[in-house]
């Protein structure tokens, strides 16, 4: 594939990819400047980012690419939800939710013949 | 203290950061680079642009968004366009973490410099750990971190990108899964404030939501509706408790 070659692709890589991001965490650095760490507005800016990281989320369980996107989501959600509920009985500890949700869905995919 | 005193203790610091590469986080992140290495090894890109791309851009979902794009020919203005709208949640999460590291004394070039470290995992690490580090050395603790944390992945990247292509298909789904609920016990797990439990669940209903109402912005209007909806619901119910931030 002739676009993967050369020098044009790093330029493309540099500017759709580290220029497009960084723009956003140099805007970050200046508006975090002029914040207190015990404001409102703080609390606002928490809430937004947790927000935005949760609907990445969100999208990574019901719309993920690769292999899962031929996966059904019943099974994805079904191994969120068990992920969840040890992660609760576990005194919240991250470890056993991730091991118990990757568990119940590798146990399906193997299950559903993938 | 005196200045050699103050480099010492730094040293110190910057190694504790780099210790974090032991951590829960980062194998959950290097794992999940392991996964993100097979989807550009099916896709044909070749292992120096993937590591480039790994240093250059950082972030995992971004890059996923970036590697679509050059797949379906997509020009540079769409393909930047597409990245950007995904990255728009860096500068909150920026914003939520320069008031947790910095003193009057950090200079705004270092912190413009090390927020390129900032990704999720990162953010999580940082929010999570630097409560315990005294304020003056929370910048060298996060720079540590972070810049291990990507170095290493580049590492990683070179050396497991030649087996990736065999796994089979369970292994490649398993690890690619890994990322979501990763975030989400972490995440769940690192809150130090009750406005991020309320955030959290209205993030990832709106997420859904608005990728079905406009899913050219959804990100960006679930992060801005789901956190202002979030933080008004836990204002009220601290103003009724009277209590403050």
């Amino acid at each position: 594939m002739t676009v993967f070659e050369g020098w044009w692709i790093y330029v493309f890589i540099a500017i759709a990819g580290w220029l497009a991001t960084d723009l956003w965490r140099w805007l970050g650095v200046l508006a975090g400047n002029r914040l207190r760490d015990d404001s409102e507005v703080l609390n606002w800016v928490r809430a937004v980012a947790t927000a935005l990281v949760a609907a990445v989320i969100a999208k990574l369980i019901l719309y993920p690419t690769g292999i899962l996107e031929h996966s059904p989501l019943w099974l994805r959600l079904a191994s969120v939800a068990a992920g969840a509920l040890a992660f609760f009985i576990g005194r919240q500890k991250p470890a056993i939710g991730i091991v118990t949700a990757i568990a119940v869905l590798a146990m399906g995919l193997y299950a559903l013949g993938f | 203290m005196d200045e050699s005193q103050a480099i010492g203790s730094g040293r110190i610091w910057f190694a504790a950061g780099m210790r974090g590469i032991f951590s829960l986080p980062a194998l959950m992140l290097m794992l999940s680079f392991v996964g993100f290495c097979a989807f550009t090894a099916q896709a044909g890109i070749p292992v120096e642009q993937v590591v480039f791309m790994v240093g250059a851009v950082w972030a995992l979902p971004a890059k996923v968004i970036l590697v679509s794009s050059m797949l379906s020919g997509a020009n540079l203005l769409t393909a930047f366009i597409a990245v950007t709208l995904s990255s728009i949640r860096l500068m909150p999460m920026v914003a939520a973490l320069v008031p947790e590291i910095r003193t009057e004394k950090t200079p705004t070039w270092l912190l413009l410099f090390l927020s390129h470290f900032v990704a999720i995992t990162a953010w999580v690490f940082a929010m999570e750990r630097v409560q315990a580090v005294p304020r003056e050395h929370r910048v060298t603790f996060f720079a540590g971190f972070g810049i291990t944390l990507v170095l290493a992945n580049m590492l990683l990247v070179v050396i497991v990108y030649q087996f990736v292509a065999e796994f089979p298909p369970i292994v490649a789904g398993c690890l690619f899964f890994l990322t979501p609920v990763y975030f989400l016990a972490s995440i769940w797990k690192s809150a130090r404030h009750p406005v991020i439990y309320v955030a959290m669940v209205t993030g990832l209903a709106a997420g859904p939501f608005f990728y079905w109402l406009a899913p050219e912005f959804d990100i960006l209007l679930a992060g801005v509706g789901g956190g202002t909806l979030a933080w008004l619901a836990e204002r009220t119910w601290r103003m009724r408790r009277g209590v403050s931030a």
